[in-house]
């Protein structure tokens, strides 16, 4: 029997894997891994495939005890890390029956990945392990006094010694960009805005979506758009003006315009945007 | 049709009615173009989500050369039969609001066959469109909390609500049939192109 004791969350901790794709036209959002780069990378170390569930940490401060002999990496937010010998981000760490890690806060970046060889195995919902904060499928917010199973170790692959990862940054984040579907829903200045201004992210965001500040963004129209499908990186603009990008467990449909989308290969970089980090959009070349 | 960019894994598809979003939705269902990931329909466009590396302009010349057979009413599959009670506290209210009385209300909701144009607002919630009788806009305010099983109409459509959420749409009434179970396949018993008939219970 092998388990992950939790001891202390921080501010959220959740269990997540690849998420739910191809249920969209069931209301379900996609989900999963905020930082998917982090999270496979986490599994590459251990040896997992990159479909197992680890923990996705918030603003760290998570505390877990093991029970049994664990292999343990982590990846993502780097955070001061106390455990039995030296642990470092991007390196496979043995863990010893009993012996506890200790996250501490991350200096830069929003979000830390803790993988487990042999992954953790909550119930899976629809075929996944994530914790989706909008439809509340998925297993529950990880709690001080969980005990997360472990998984059989998989076959045994050439496991990496360390990977280095690029760290998250606490300047302005620059985002690619593609410009629609609803672009001409924004009057040409604010468009123009949208664009040239840095944007700051609020304290009102999770993995639903950011809610951006900076400049009132104006509507050219003032007519009802039909609800419409939408994609994890939507920029999505409300009648207050200020935009909300959207995040893993986003809506499956919208009612506001989506005026841009974030391109595919930054998405991982808003998983790392703390409040009060500013964001820089630029179009992306077509 | 229209094609918008919708970032660099997804194309939106705009079409000008419901039926024809209805088509295409089923057609792309049983054929889906390479590295599909999710389709999306909705009241006037369909989603089309792929895997990242796909190439759009491959994507949108298969959606353009796509051309789906319209959907004739009857011509598809069995039909869900869900059971009502029809006591909703608005169904006097839309009986007002349609001319038709209660009792032409529950008549008319029986009398048709409805299918499920697409879901959202809440796994499993589907939107239900029909003959046109019962449309009735939402409520001026919504309630904030509407009990899973509940059975209403807006804008057109009628929905059965999946779990307790706040709701703007008008109760006519309620059913025990489980439109949402996470432990059943397939999950959604109102999933998009399923056609319905409702009964009095």
């Amino acid at each position: 029997m092998r388990e992950l004791r939790v001891l202390a969350t921080g501010p959220l901790t959740t269990v997540q894997d690849v998420g739910r794709p191809g249920l969209a036209h069931l209301g379900v959002s996609p989900s999963g891994a905020a930082d998917r780069g982090a999270l496979a990378l986490a599994n590459r170390l251990v040896g997992n495939p990159e479909s197992a569930a680890g923990l996705e940490v918030t603003l760290g401060s998570l505390v877990v005890r093991a029970r049994g002999d664990l292999l343990v990496a982590l990846t993502g937010a780097p955070c001061p890390v106390d455990g039995p010998r030296d642990t470092g981000f991007g390196a496979p760490v043995h863990l010893g029956d009993g012996e506890e890690l200790h996250l501490g806060t991350p200096d830069a970046g929003l979000r830390s990945y803790l993988a487990v060889r042999g992954g953790l195995v909550v119930a899976p919902v629809l075929g996944s392990r994530s914790t989706d904060l909008l439809s509340g499928l998925g297993p529950p917010v990880v709690a001080p006094g969980d005990e997360l199973s472990v998984g059989g170790a998989p076959p045994a692959s050439g496991l990496v010694d360390l990977a280095p990862a690029r760290p998250p940054t606490s300047d302005v984040v620059a985002l690619r960009v593609i410009l629609g579907p609803r672009d001409d829903w924004l009057e040409r200045a604010s468009l123009d805005a949208l664009l040239a201004e840095p944007w700051e992210v609020t304290g009102e965001s999770n993995r639903v979506g950011a809610r951006l500040a900076g400049p009132r963004l104006e509507w050219s129209r003032r007519r009802e758009l039909a609800s419409e499908g939408v994609v994890r990186g939507a920029l999505q603009v409300p009648p207050s003006g200020q935009p909300v990008l959207f995040g893993p467990d986003h809506p499956v449909t919208g009612g506001y315009p989506v005026v841009a989308v974030v391109v595919d290969a930054d998405l991982d970089l808003t998983a790392q945007v703390r409040p009060g980090q500013h964001l820089q959009f630029t179009p992306a070349p077509r | 049709m229209r094609l918008l960019p919708c970032g660099d894994a997804a194309l939106l598809v705009e079409l000008d009615a419901l039926d024809d979003v209805m088509a295409l939705h089923a057609h792309l269902r049983r054929r889906p173009p390479p590295g599909t990931l999710d389709l999306v329909p909705a009241a006037r466009t369909l989603l089309v989500r792929v895997d990242g590396g796909t190439d759009l302009g491959d994507l949108a010349a298969h959606l353009r050369e796509t051309t789906p057979e319209p959907l004739r009413p009857g011509d598809s599959g069995e039909v869900v039969e869900i059971a009502v009670r029809y006591e909703g506290v608005d169904l006097d209210d839309v009986g007002e609001l349609t001319g038709l009385g209660a009792a032409g209300v529950v008549a008319a909701h029986t009398g048709q066959v409805w299918t499920v144009a697409f879901a959202g607002f809440s796994p499993g919630f589907g939107y239900l469109v029909g003959d046109g009788r019962l449309d009735v806009g939402r409520r001026p305010s919504p309630r904030t909390r509407v009990p899973a099983g509940s059975v209403a109409l807006a804008g057109g459509y009628t929905g059965v609500y999946p779990s307790d959420s706040p709701g703007g749409w008008h109760l006519i009434g309620t059913t025990c049939a489980r439109v949402w179970d996470v432990d059943r396949d397939p999950p959604a018993l109102l999933s998009p192109g399923v056609r319905v008939r409702f009964v009095e219970d």
